[in-house]
């Protein structure tokens, strides 16, 4: 018998590879659930109770918590989100464009506004820009002050997801196109654009999460009664409630919509996936 | 024969210090089809995408139907309307059905309304025989279906002049032939025809004029029969025997050039 032979003989001694990895997996099987029993014992479930689900203050919180809050949160993301998908197109053409200054000019832009918190840029809206020029007002007010701080940020990052999506598009469609009579212009609106975004409408979904999460950042604007969004309202009704069920509440309302959002992305990568096949 | 439809004059093409056309003269008649061969790297490619500006050439002068494209004056896409263009890779639009890809261009490029479009664009769907897929997208077409999707676009646009790029390179072979049907009736309709291709028999068959390429020159240009059949250069007949038999070609040694 040859060494060969004798390798793929079943080990008689201790255990094999196979055996120890699935003792290893029943191993972190039982750690997991040690935990969640840990955690189930351990915690003090009555104050928590107490603090976060008092049942008569969730329920004055209805319909308001939905009516004005979620619907300012909503409101306020969509807007920023136009503004940031405008602007972004802007500055991802720019980015491509054959001008030096163009190229330059969009890159700092997304250097500065991808590299600084979201929150820094409300701050800078709501106080610099005021100062800046005395007496102007945001158009749209605090909307239009929301609108543009999220949608300044927001732009630096979608305009490189759609630079992505413009040069993943092949290099053959615009050649056919302008082999055609298009202009490098009316190529880009009717033929190369609306591939592209077929292309991010999966990150760009996800960059809607995000701005829909960045939205709380409002809280830092200081606005009226009427302009609060979710977690202002929440924390609102926190401090004079002396109770954190409001916030619980609030995230619920997030959720609410996040984890919707969250599953249509998921369902439009898959979708894409099985276009490129 | 009146005045030439392409005119090609003192070509040259660089990319960076790679040059690949080296000087090429060039006329093609009104009706008359030419097919380019040449092996792989000779230039003809990029001949013919310099045909249609694809390619800015770096010197020379190219004409279509009387008008100099190289001139820095001359609106580039009005006459990129009149040159239909064919790719290997066919190069429809994705995101539109058949006919919408034969629609969009005549609209957004010739401001055809949109009845007009959708009647040249089924009578064009005719002439390639695929009225049946108007409605499909092109990723559900065969490539064979689909290159002849790109002839019919190309041809909605009522070019005078037709250039095929390897219309037939990327097809299974057995949905070569209803490709080159398709370029052969608008051969005997009188069109206008440069064709980059690797098809012998089409060449022969169908050509009044074959042109044989190398090293960024033409070689040799002339009648089917005799660049084919009987070439008289040495580089010719290497070629067309590794075309015809590639079974019986030698290893050798890579030349520099």
């Amino acid at each position: 018998m040859t060494t060969a032979d004798t390798e793929l003989q079943p080990r008689r001694k201790g255990l094999s590879r196979r055996r120890k990895r699935s003792l290893a997996r029943g191993a972190q099987y039982v750690v997991f659930v040690a935990a969640v029993i840990a955690f189930a014992v351990g915690a003090d479930w009555g104050r928590l109770r107490n603090q976060f689900a008092q049942w008569d203050i969730a329920r004055r919180m209805f319909p308001d918590v939905i009516t004005l809050a979620l619907k300012n949160t909503v409101l306020y993301t969509l807007s920023g989100f136009v503004v940031g998908l405008a602007l972004g197109m802007v500055i991802a053409l720019m980015r491509l464009s054959s001008v030096g200054p163009y190229r330059w000019l969009a890159g700092l832009y997304i250097e500065i506004f991808r590299g600084l918190p979201a929150l820094l840029i409300f701050i800078f809206i709501g106080v610099a820009v005021p100062l800046a020029f005395p007496g102007t007002e945001i158009v749209g007010g605090t909307y239009g002050k929301v609108a543009l701080a999220l949608g300044l940020v927001a732009a630096a990052y979608m305009a490189e997801t759609i630079r992505a999506g413009i040069q993943a598009v092949p290099k053959g469609q615009l050649e056919a196109a302008r082999s055609l009579g298009f202009s490098p212009a009316r190529a880009m609106v009717s033929i190369i654009i609306p591939q592209a975004f077929r292309i991010i409408l999966p990150p760009l979904t996800n960059e809607l999460v995000l701005l829909f999460k960045d939205s709380s950042l409002v809280l830092f604007l200081g606005v009226t009664l009427e302009e609060r969004e979710l977690s202002k309202y929440g924390r609102d009704l926190a401090s004079t409630t002396a109770n954190s069920t409001p916030i619980l509440v609030a995230g619920l309302c997030y959720l609410l919509v996040t984890i919707p959002l969250g599953f249509v992305v998921r369902r439009m990568e898959a979708k894409a996936q099985e276009a490129v096949r | 024969m009146s005045r030439p439809e392409i005119q090609v004059k003192g070509l040259h093409k660089s990319f960076g210090d790679n040059e690949v056309l080296r000087g090429i003269d060039l006329e093609i008649g009104q009706g008359e089809v030419v097919c380019v061969i040449g092996p792989s790297g000779s230039g003809k490619s990029t001949l013919l995408r310099c045909v249609n500006l694809l390619e800015e050439p770096t010197r020379g002068q190219v004409f279509v139907g009387g008008t100099e494209l190289t001139d820095p004056d001359v609106d580039i896409d009005a006459v990129r309307r009149r040159i239909g263009m064919v790719f290997q890779q066919f190069n429809l639009f994705p995101h539109l059905t058949v006919t919408e890809n034969l629609t969009l261009p005549q609209r957004r490029v010739l401001r055809r309304d949109k009845a007009q479009a959708a009647r040249v664009a089924a009578e064009n769907l005719e002439r390639v025989g695929l009225s049946e897929k108007a409605d499909a997208y092109p990723a559900s077409l065969s490539g064979g279906q689909q290159q002849r999707v790109a002839i019919a676009r190309a041809l909605s646009m009522g070019p005078e002049v037709m250039l095929f790029d390897e219309p037939t390179s990327a097809l299974d072979p057995e949905l070569v032939g209803d490709v080159l049907a398709v370029m052969r009736m608008l051969a005997d309709e009188g069109m206008t025809m440069m064709v980059v291709t690797h098809e012998m028999t089409f060449a022969r068959e169908v050509a009044d004029r074959v042109v044989f390429m190398d090293g960024g020159v033409v070689v040799e240009d002339g009648d089917p029969d005799q660049v084919i059949g009987r070439p008289t250069h040495a580089r010719t007949r290497h070629f067309l025997s590794r075309l015809l038999d590639p079974a019986m070609a030698q290893v050798e040694e890579e030349s520099s050039d």
